[in-house]
């Protein structure tokens, strides 16, 4: 029960803070100081407070596509392990649940920019549903390679933090999931060099211009939403990467906490260090990361 | 059989076949080539040491010489050779292949696919059936069929090459305990010599025809 407390407490109070320290360490690379590390929650809080403006074009659309996004990604933070091996939600075959909520997100933060009848929010649309089309079958085959190894359904089975635990023969194949979802996690967040999350320019944007036409408390809602995202990718690359089996609870919230604020660091790293790609480049690395865990499978099925 | 320390490095290769496959640019090709080459040079001493657990000392010192050498030919002098040919013939940095870059990316992986899977068919020793060699093996040499036959550049046919000679040593890997050391060498130089070779006619072909894609050269001429 305290459990399902501090992992509800996580997902909700947790995630804006790695936007903080993501910007915090791209400052540190341009040489300036940064926003604070909390600004992101001043953010959310000055949003809720205030009016929102809405076409007369839109519909009840719209309004439900931020309360969608950032319910699902919600739901589907309940659905994954952080600190021990549990998670509030959990049963067999939740792993589809876990992809198709995202994408349910996704469909309607989409439908919402379609319903605003700008030019723009069209062009971002079809450039974000053209990417999930690329990012789907890599998410899959990850998800399929760890099913594999641990001969589960179940997402808290799925990320036991198994890379370090694993023989010879899984030993690979995770690694090759571990790229993969690195560069899953760069991509459907929406991070560079897939996007640029602060870029202004509506011709390069690809989720930022979805967004465009939101304010008050409608952003707010799907920055949070965004955020909870980020944290979920983040959490299953710490959950991948890091060894948190210890017996006690107690130590194991603490380290992945740091290991997902160091994930966040790493993502600033990138951001600063990397130009973002030509938009026709974007379905080609995404192929690639389908390709590295696909081969992933193969060489797991092949070596047992 | 102690040869499974090498299957992380035959997992990188392979992983460095698909980036030479993705890759839009020639100097990343160019280095992608050679860190494969320095990644054999690694791999090489370790399969010795696989087949022969009390391995004389002799032997591997020659052997860690020869691995030190395939090192610095592949990884260090080939790659400059060539970044330099493709500064001195204005070779473009961009790899213009007949096929688009994901498709070759996507064969490599379905050869890759099929080279795991066939690898399971071979009649092989018992000691080889077992790990990565020869899957990884093929789908370099495939990865080296599609360079050399998909790019239009005759610099990257050199880098084609290259990789299938990667895919061949590989290979050549199975017999380490068979074959002598100065087999090794005499493939070495015969390499070096080659890419010393491609380089000049590089030089010639594009001051013959101001560019040296090999589109001039499949038709004959008096």
């Amino acid at each position: 029960m305290i459990y399902n407390g501090i992992h509800l407490l996580l997902v909700a109070a947790f995630p804006p803070l790695l936007l903080g320290i993501i910007n915090r360490t791209k400052a540190f690379f341009g040489g300036r100081q940064g926003p604070p590390v909390l600004q992101p929650y001043f953010d959310l809080w000055r949003l809720l407070r205030k009016g929102s403006v809405q076409s007369t074009t839109t519909t009840w659309i719209f309004r439900f596509g931020p309360i969608v996004s950032l319910t699902t990604a919600f739901f589907a933070a309940l659905l994954i392990p952080l600190g021990p091996d549990r998670a509030p939600l959990s049963f067999a075959g939740d792993l589809l649940l876990f992809a198709y909520l995202l994408a349910l997100g996704r469909f309607f933060l989409v439908l919402a920019a379609l319903d605003t009848g700008s030019a723009f929010e069209g062009m971002g649309a079809a450039r974000e549903v053209t990417f999930a089309c690329f990012a789907e079958p890599a998410m899959f085959f990850c998800l399929l390679v760890l099913a594999k190894v641990t001969g589960s359904l179940r997402m808290v089975e799925l990320f036991h933090g198994s890379l370090f635990a694993g023989t010879g023969t899984t030993g690979a194949p995770l690694l090759l999931v571990l790229m993969s979802w690195f560069l899953l996690m760069l991509a459907e967040n929406c991070r560079i060099p897939f996007d640029d999350p602060n870029t202004h320019l509506e011709l390069t944007m690809i989720h930022e211009v979805i967004v465009l036409d939101h304010s008050g408390p409608m952003l707010a809602l799907l920055q949070q939403g965004a955020a909870i995202k980020l944290f979920v990718f983040a959490s299953l690359l710490v959950r991948l990467a890091v060894p948190l089996d210890f017996q006690n609870p107690w130590v194991s919230y603490p380290v992945f906490v740091a290991a997902v604020c160091l994930v966040a660091v790493l993502l600033g790293i990138v951001e600063s260090v990397m130009a973002r790609l030509r938009m026709v480049l974007v379905p080609h690395v995404l192929t690639a990361a389908a390709v590295t865990a696909a081969f992933g499978f193969v060489l797991l099925v092949t070596l047992q | 059989m102690s040869l499974t320390a090498i299957d992380p490095f035959l997992v990188a290769v392979v992983l460095l076949n698909f980036f030479l496959l993705g890759t839009g640019r020639l100097k990343a090709l160019i280095f992608a080539v050679a860190l494969q080459g320095a990644i054999l040079g690694i791999i090489y001493p370790l399969a010795h040491q696989g087949i022969h657990p009390s391995g004389s000392n002799v032997v591997s010192l020659r052997l860690l010489a020869l691995a030190a050498a395939m090192i610095v030919i592949k990884a260090g002098v080939m790659p400059r050779m060539l970044v330099y040919a493709m500064r001195e013939a204005n070779v473009s940095w961009r790899i213009d292949p007949y096929i688009g870059l994901t498709t070759s990316l996507l064969l490599g992986a379905v050869g890759t696919g099929l080279a795991l899977v066939l690898s399971r068919t071979l009649p092989l020793r018992s000691e080889h059936a077992s790990h990565l060699l020869v899957p990884a093996s093929l789908s370099t040499v495939l990865t080296g069929f599609l360079v050399l036959t998909t790019r239009r550049e005759a610099l990257t046919q050199v880098l084609g090459y290259l990789v299938l000679e990667n895919g061949i040593f590989i290979f050549g890997l199975l017999l380490v305990d068979a074959l002598p050391l100065i087999v090794e060498v005499g493939v070495l130089l015969d390499l070096f010599v080659g890419v010393f070779v491609m380089g000049i006619i590089i030089h010639h072909v594009n001051r013959q025809f101001t560019a040296s894609t090999s589109d001039h050269l499949s038709a004959l001429k008096e």
